[in-house]
Parts: structure tokens; sequence; C-alpha cells
């Protein structure tokens, strides 16, 4: 397979029912990780969301060694890892060392699950780079049900969130209930990851949660901006990476996260530049 | 910016009664009995752990008293703070934060709002007129983390007003700040109190910039707070023993006090408590007052 040689039937491709699917997965992945990508930001929580994902690994090899599904598996660790770190507080410092010591043994713990079973160890690869190629109906209309509940809860939340994100002691000091906005932004964060591993996997989910914020604030300045323009970063980047990928036979995770982390670099030289000039 | 209403400033700011704060089973401090009038600029002073911060938290309602009771503003620690601006010591850890200085002053008018809420011409308003009290309207459009650690302070400061409060805290204001920016945060919090009536608390280390416009000091001394006017608080005995180590009282031509902790080794230099100060004074410059009683000038 050399990524170099086109396919010139690339546009047959896309519209194949699987190639429908994976735009249709990318949509919702994007609206999900566009809405807490930005605060997982804000809140320094870059760190935790890497590690929830990888939190999950263990959930979604063992969910497979057992006949589950492997979302359930992956979206029960995640959570329970999420809430984990919500309780050990928001002391960022004191937090990454613990919190890489749960991750480490986490990935080892699902590499573990992966060896007992040969199913296990056959979608070890999809769990940890994704397969948005596979993504089924059912994911889609659960994808689709997850964005309208996180959605729903983001805009009811919304400004409390963004006040204890940026300003938590006085947040506090006015009432918000910060621990409450602690955990419940960290279940809402292991939601997403839980919908977003299918496409990207675990170990490149940064790219689709947390790089696309990233750019986003380099080129916006208020919050919700952020968050809409963050959406579509992430859209273009899972959309571009298919079509690419249909063009190029290239892995789709391998464009996906080409893309964005090619927005990230032009955002922040353009921003380098402009600070010099 | 509105005057508080005189009908609102009945009662003292703060009243306590035999207070006291546990920490992991230690007694911060303890028997704190005091009350600090409405409209006052009072310090939080006292050395390094002593609980300054800890006693603003518990003012708050954050931290629970162990002991005793508290009215802040005529209400439980807490339960009225919508009436309470407060600027905390970590605004300076936001240097990485992406939001403009409006934005940031906004989420002091809607942040603690659940449901979907556009912002109102109104609040936009609201936060522009706060901005320009503090004099930051023209760096409305800019990122936090394009200003000075100053300039962050005061939409900081800006954030806390504009939901019109009663009293104004502040944890450690002039820490890490330039003279220059020092004195024009001590100059807001002047007019805040005089044009506004404002009842003002600041937690501060060095007393020195706001001597000017202190009314009165809580001082966190042998584990107990106490709450004195001026005057009596800027007493070289006292502050002495305050922060253990030598402190002066001087008076300056200009009628300013400043309290010096000496860094020379007790009577290796040239010592002089506040009445021989003031008594150089008397004869080097007929226009300043002498200092006898120990008293303000202002």
């Amino acid at each position: 397979m050399n990524p170099f040689t086109f396919d010139p039937e690339w546009t047959t491709t896309l519209t194949t029912p699987f190639m429908v699917n994976a735009f249709l997965a990318g949509l919702c992945i994007a609206a999900a990780a566009g809405a807490v990508g930005y605060f997982t930001i804000a809140r320094h929580s870059t760190f935790a969301a890497h590690a929830i994902a990888h939190i999950g690994l263990p959930g979604a090899t063992g969910a497979v060694l057992l006949g589950l599904p492997v979302a359930v598996g992956l979206g029960g660790f995640a959570l329970a890892g999420a809430l984990v770190i919500a309780a050990l507080g928001k002391r960022a410092s004191e937090r990454e060392i613990a919190t890489g010591t749960v991750l480490a043994f986490a990935t080892g713990l699902g590499l573990f699950f992966a060896r007992m079973s040969s199913s296990a160890s056959q979608q070890l690869q999809s769990i940890l780079f994704g397969s948005i190629l596979t993504i089924t109906d059912d994911q889609i209309v659960g994808f689709a049900i997850f964005d309208i509940v996180l959605l729903v809860v983001m805009a009811v939340i919304y400004r409390p969130l963004l006040f204890s994100s940026l300003d938590e002691q006085v947040a506090q000091a006015k009432g918000v209930p910060i621990g409450v906005m602690n955990a419940l932004f960290m279940a809402v964060l292991a939601g997403v990851i839980t919908i977003a591993v299918p496409a990207v996997g675990t170990l490149l989910i940064f790219a689709l949660v947390v790089t696309p914020a990233a750019t986003a604030t380099v080129v916006t300045t208020t919050p919700l901006r952020a968050i809409v323009a963050s959406t579509a970063l992430c859209l273009v980047s899972i959309w571009g990476g298919l079509v690419l990928a249909a063009m190029f036979p290239a892995p789709p995770s391998f464009v996906i996260v080409t893309l964005s982390t090619l927005f990230w670099g032009i955002a922040k030289g353009v921003e380098a530049l402009r600070r010099r000039g | 910016m509105q005057q508080s209403d005189a009908s609102e400033r009945r009662g003292p700011s703060v009243e306590c009664r035999d207070i006291a704060v546990k920490r992991g089973g230690t007694t911060i401090w303890s028997h704190g009995t005091f009350t600090i009038p409405r409209g006052t600029v009072t310090a939080i002073v006292g050395t390094n752990g002593a609980g300054k911060t800890t006693l603003m938290k518990a003012e708050l309602g954050v931290i629970p008293l162990s002991h005793g009771t508290m009215r802040v503003l005529g209400a439980a620690p807490g339960e009225d703070n919508a009436r309470i601006g407060y600027v905390p010591q970590s605004y300076t850890n936001d240097i990485d934060s992406s939001l403009t200085a409006e934005q940031s002053v906004l989420l002091g008018l809607t942040g603690t709002r659940f449901g979907f809420h556009p912002v109102t011409r109104r609040q936009r308003a609201k936060a522009h007129e706060a901005m320009e009290f503090i004099g930051i309207a023209d760096k409305a459009k800019l990122r936090l983390s394009e200003l000075s650690g100053g300039l962050r302070q005061r939409v900081a400061i800006a954030q806390a007003l504009v939901s019109n409060p009663e009293l104004l805290m502040l944890d450690e204001p002039l820490a890490n700040l330039d003279l220059a920016s020092q004195r024009t945060t001590v100059q807001i919090l002047s007019r805040l109190n005089t044009e506004l009536g404002m009842s003002i608390q600041i937690v501060a280390h060095d007393l020195n910039m706001l001597l000017p416009i202190l009314t009165g000091a809580v001082y966190l001394l042998d584990g107990h707070p106490h709450y004195a006017r001026l005057n009596d608080v800027l007493d070289s005995k006292l502050l002495t023993h305050l922060y253990g180590t030598k402190v002066q009282v001087v008076t300056t031509p200009q009628g300013a006090m400043f309290v010096t902790p000496n860094m020379a080794e007790p009577g290796g230099c040239d010592m002089h408590d506040a009445d021989e100060v003031a008594r150089f004074h008397h004869h080097g410059h007929a226009g300043a007052r002498p200092q006898t009683d120990g008293g303000a000038t202002r």
C-alpha cells in the first residue's frame, strides 16, 4: 500500500455506505469534541483528557474478552477514571503524577486483556488507532443521541462551567458549585472520548478533542466563537481526512490527525509572526 | 456605578463573635471578636501563614467557622455573596487565558446563571461602565494574555465591581505589581471607597502603599484576629510584635507614615522610634506636624 498512489475512483469510494457512515460519525464527533475542547483547555484538563482515553483501553479490550460491545467497556472505564480524576481535585501539579501512573497501568492492563483472546487482540489496533470506516448504523444513532444530550447539558451549565473554568475561586465565592461542575465536566469528557475513540483511537484522541480547541483559541477571543471554531476545525479535519484517505490509500486516522496538527501549526506560526511584527 | 443606597448601609460590614477556624485538626486562629464598620478600608495583616486569606474565605463562607458567629453585611457568611466582590490572589495564573478583558468582566454578571442566556445589551453596558471606572475601557477587546499583570488585576477588579457590590475583598492586590501599578490600584480603591461608599478589605503584606487610604486593620497576632483603627495599628511595638522583626513608624515631610522593617542589626545603625522621628521633622520642617501621640495626620 503505497500512500502516494492516487486512486482515480475516489469519488465512488466516497458514496459507499461505510464512507457515508464515516462522514456522519465525523459530524457527531466534531460536535461533541468542539463542545468540550475549549473547556478542557480552560480547565487545564488536557492531560486528563488524554489519560481518560487510555484508562478506557482495558475497558475496551476487556469488553471484547467478555463478548460485550467495545463502547460499553470503554465508556464504563473512561467514566470511572474521569470521576476518580475529578475526585482527586483540581490541583494540576499533584494530579499529573497520579493520572500519569494510572494511565500507564491502564494501558498495560489493556494490552494484557487483549492478549488473553485472539478477538481482543485483533481489535486492539482499531481501539488504539481508530477505525472510522467500520462504524455501523447503530453506532451513528448512539452518537446522535449522545450529542443531543451533551449539547442540552452544555447549554444549561454553560456560564457557570465557564466561570468555574476560568475563575474558580471567584466562581466558588459567588456560589457556583465547583465540585459538581468538575465532576460533571469530567463525566461529559469521558462520554465525548468514548464516542471519539472509534474515529482516531485512544492514542490519537488528543488531536480531535484538544488540538482543534487550541487552534480555535488562537483565532477567536470569545468562548462561544472558540467552541464553534473548534467544532468546524474538527469537522474539516475528519471530513478532509476521509476524502484524502479515499484519494490516497493512507489510514484515515493518520490523515485526520495530520490535518488537525497542520491547522494548529499554521495558527501558532501566524500568531508568532503577528507578535513579532 | 451607583452609590449604594444610604438605607442599605446600616449596620457594620463585618461582625464577629469569638470566631475560630480549624483546618485538618489545627486551629488557624481563634477568639476573634471584632466589628468592621461600613464604608471603611480595612487591611488584613499578619505574617505568612497567619491565616489572612483564611479569614477572607471564612467571610465568604468558603471555609466554615469551627466556633463563633460571623455576620457579613448582616447575613451569615456565604449567604449573600452577590453583594460582595472578590478578587483572589491568583489572577496572575491566567496568563495563558485567551479570553478578552470584556468577556472576563462579563462573567462577573453572567457567570452564576444556569440555563441559556445570551448577553444582553444592558449587561454589556454595565461591563463597560465598570471598565471605564477602572480605566481599562480601551483594553476591552484585548486578551488577558496580552495584558500586563497590573492591567490583568484591574480587569479582575472590574469583574468584581460589575455587580455593584457593597463590600470588595482583595487578596494581596499589590503583590507582584510595579510601583506605578500599585499606585494606580490604590487610587482606584480610594475612589471606590470615597465615590461609591464601598467597604473594602485588603489582605496585605506591606502596608506602605495602602497607608493613605486605610481606616483600620484586622491584624492576626498570636493566633487571634484583632481589629483596630489605623492610629492604633501604627505602633512600632505592635508592628514589631506582629511581624516578628523590628518595625519602625516614621513620618516623612509629606506627612505620610511608613512602616519600615529594619534590616540592620539592632543598635548597629541610627534607629529612632516614631516619637523621635516626629521631633526631627518638627525641627527641620516647620510645616510638618509632630506625631507625639502616634496619631495619623490624615
